[in-house]
């Protein structure tokens, strides 16, 4: 792969951030305007009345620049948020809007080049986690993650992608995993863990009401979240499997920006939750894959899912609620939660790990900015995969050490394992002594396991005057 | 036929079916794209609530965005409002419009709609400033905004020109100013002052979309 420097385009040097070895990457041999065609007809392939209103809809007040963790940090104006689906916004509108035949006619929107192209790979991939939390700030109400997602698309196409994050997901469309996480090497961990945990975990059985999906972050590098699910779920005396024909819940295809491996990643654990009857299908702690399969498994499968999709938090939280979960209250200190930006802003889970912590018996000491208004770890959108994006991610970062340490709180807890990822990585880097720990391992630790106390069952009006009526 | 009939006749009527016409080509244009269906089972299926919500409550900086956009905010809110008090607050104007359309609804005194028309220009230049001078709007901006912008002052200017008989005879003057409201219509439908009409169905989207699925907005 060859590394190019190029000029910041805009001239501006980022403050106090390293200027990033804009190194361009390129899949595939084409011509340059072929690559360009691709992408531009990928981008508008998908386009329908919601991205169109977006694209019409911007009113350039570039406030959406104040909502970005990676704008906010450097001020480079090229981080603004808008900005950074430009030459989409421009081929839109010569191409695909309401008056692009007047566009192209009168010259009004040039065609966009290929080096335009290669200069906002950094834009949609490096500095764009589509967390989302522009869309809270812009006055519009333009929703610019999911039109980063859509240029996404067309730059896949186009063979403009991060080297390392489209080799993992060529990697999870050719092995099934994106880490390495192959059915062989799942089966292997299992035995592993659940030996070392002495913990049934139940593995391809047949028929279950509950599949089990989990993240390769997770069955690589935290595998006691594959421990932690099974003891939760045995407690709670399930039906439940992992299937190795369908486990993996890690979809590289959507953050790289090919529909057809996200639709191939999302099928696998659709048809195993189908051949094993599912009821439920239970989402790991992962951001990205709660998006894939909750807020988009039905549409690539075409019609609605014959079994329910949550996320583990919605399910502790749900079952904590309705008292079948029963926790010690053995997390008994100061916890600060981080948000996960897809499972909560772009989700609709805000309460339900906060649920689950007070059920632990932690006080919760809430960030300046939590819940919708969370800011993002830097890492997700696939960002974390790509080295060059090392120096900005850790830039971005710093708000979220800050926010962290202002809490006070003795703790910090999430429920993704790519955000856990994202802040072991600049633990390291920062050498910070806060370690971000795992919402559903704290369950698994603290599960009650003495019988519950015998309910009190409503009392039956008895008329002591009279004989208690026959059962 | 002097300029002033001709500018309140032909142009002007021109001018309005330009701007009928441009503004639902370019709804359609957006409309009438296909829409997906959506399979995912919905957190909530109270979604044109959600839309109705985001309209209203976007209006509004979220508190936590409050402090970074107040100087953008500040301009735009003086200018709308200023502009929509001197569009259907001055007695001419409604005089006007009842003569188009058989409307009609009490005016402002001249003097306060003065005022406002002035703290409007001054906003108005105040964010073309702020376009120029700020780096991440100037880097965003395009022919577009600002030719929308000197198209939403002209009235305005040449507007207070004519109430002050200032600049040259009263009827060139008004005849300028009618002028430049009719390159406003019709320059509308094709440029970002479309939000006028896209900015309920924009946030309706999301307030929508959002609302299924229990996300905040």
């Amino acid at each position: 792969m060859s590394a190019t420097v190029v000029n910041d385009p805009v001239g501006g040097v980022a403050r106090g951030v390293p200027r990033p070895d804009l190194r361009q990457d390129m899949q595939g041999e084409m011509p340059a305007q072929e690559r360009v065609d691709i992408a531009m007809r990928h981008f508008v392939r998908d386009f329908g009345a919601v991205a169109a209103t977006y694209m019409e809809s911007c009113v350039h007040c570039g406030m959406c620049a104040e909502a970005c963790h990676f704008y906010v940090q450097t001020g480079d104006p090229k981080y603004t948020p808008i900005w950074k689906i430009e030459p989409f916004k421009q081929a839109y509108k010569r191409e695909a809007g309401p008056f692009a035949l007047f566009m192209r006619a009168l010259g009004l929107k040039r065609k966009v080049t290929i080096e335009e192209l290669q200069e906002w790979q950094e834009l949609i991939y490096d500095s764009c986690t589509m967390c989302g939390r522009c869309t809270l700030i812009c006055p519009m109400g333009i929703d610019i993650a999911a039109l980063v997602s859509l240029a996404r698309h067309g730059m896949h196409k186009a063979g403009l992608v991060p080297h390392e994050l489209w080799a993992a997901a060529e990697r999870g469309e050719r092995e099934g995993s994106p880490l390495g996480a192959t059915p062989k090497v799942l089966k292997e961990r299992i035995e592993w863990i659940a030996d070392e945990d002495d913990v049934d975990i139940h593995l391809d059985k047949e028929h279950a009401d509950v599949l089990v999906t989990m993240s390769s972050i997770e069955i690589q590098k935290y595998p006691q979240a594959m421990a932690a699910v099974a003891k939760v779920l045995n407690h709670l005396g399930m039906s439940w499997t992992i299937r190795s024909d369908g486990y993996e819940a890690t979809n590289f295809g959507l953050l790289s920006g090919n529909a057809d491996w996200q639709r191939d990643m999302s099928m696998k654990m659709i048809k195993a939750a189908i051949a094993c009857k599912a009821k439920l299908l239970l989402l790991p702690e992962c951001g990205h894959a709660y998006t894939a399969m909750r807020w988009q498994g039905a549409n690539v499968y075409g019609q609605p899912l014959p079994f329910k999709v949550r996320h583990i938090s919605e399910f502790l939280g749900e079952h904590i609620t309705d008292g079948s979960l029963r926790l010690k209250k053995g997390l008994n200190k100061t916890v600060t939660f981080h948000d996960p930006c897809q499972v909560a802003r772009r989700g609709g889970v805000f309460e339900a790990p906060r649920v689950v912590l007070a059920a632990l018996g932690a006080e919760v000491h809430e960030m300046k900015d939590n819940r919708s208004m969370n800011w993002c770890c830097g890492g997700g959108g696939g960002v974390i995969s790509i080295h060059r994006a090392d120096a900005i991610r850790y830039k971005a970062f710093e708000i979220k050490m800050r926010q962290v340490e202002d809490t006070g709180a003795e703790m910090l807890v999430t429920s993704c394992s790519n955000c856990r990822l994202s802040f072991d990585d600049s633990q390291a880097h920062f050498h910070w002594d806060k370690t971000a720990h795992s919402l559903l391992e704290a369950v698994a630790d603290n599960l009650d396991d003495t019988p519950p106390a015998r309910s009190v069952a409503p009392a039956a009006i008895v008329n002591p005057y009279r004989e208690a009526p026959a059962p | 036929m002097d300029l002033l009939t001709l500018a309140r006749g032909p142009i002007l009527q021109w001018a309005l079916v330009i701007f009928v016409v441009g503004t639902v080509w370019r709804l359609a244009g957006i409309l009438l794209l296909r829409r997906k269906p959506d399979y995912t089972e919905p957190r909530s299926t109270h979604t044109w609530r959600g839309a109705a919500n985001l309209i209203v409550k976007r209006t509004v900086p979220k508190r936590e965005f409050a402090a970074q956009t107040a100087f953008g905010n500040t301009i735009g809110y003086v200018f709308h409002i200023g502009l929509a008090v001197v569009v259907f607050g001055f007695v001419p104007h409604i005089l006007f419009i009842k003569s188009l359309t058989g409307l009609s609804w009490p005016g402002l005194p001249s003097g306060i709609v003065y005022v406002v028309g002035a703290l409007t220009v001054a906003a108005l230049v105040a964010a073309l400033v702020r376009r120029i001078s700020n780096p991440v709007m100037r880097l965003i901006s395009n022919a577009d905004d600002y030719f929308s912008w000197a198209v939403t002052i002209a009235p305005v200017i040449t507007g207070l020109m004519a109430a002050a008989h200032w600049g040259g005879p009263y009827p060139t003057i008004l005849a300028i100013h009618v002028l430049s409201v009719c390159l406003l219509l019709a320059w509308l439908p094709f440029g970002k002052l479309m939000h006028a009409f896209l900015v309920f169905i924009a946030r309706g989207t999301t307030g929508a979309l959002f609302a299924r699925k229990g996300a905040s907005t």
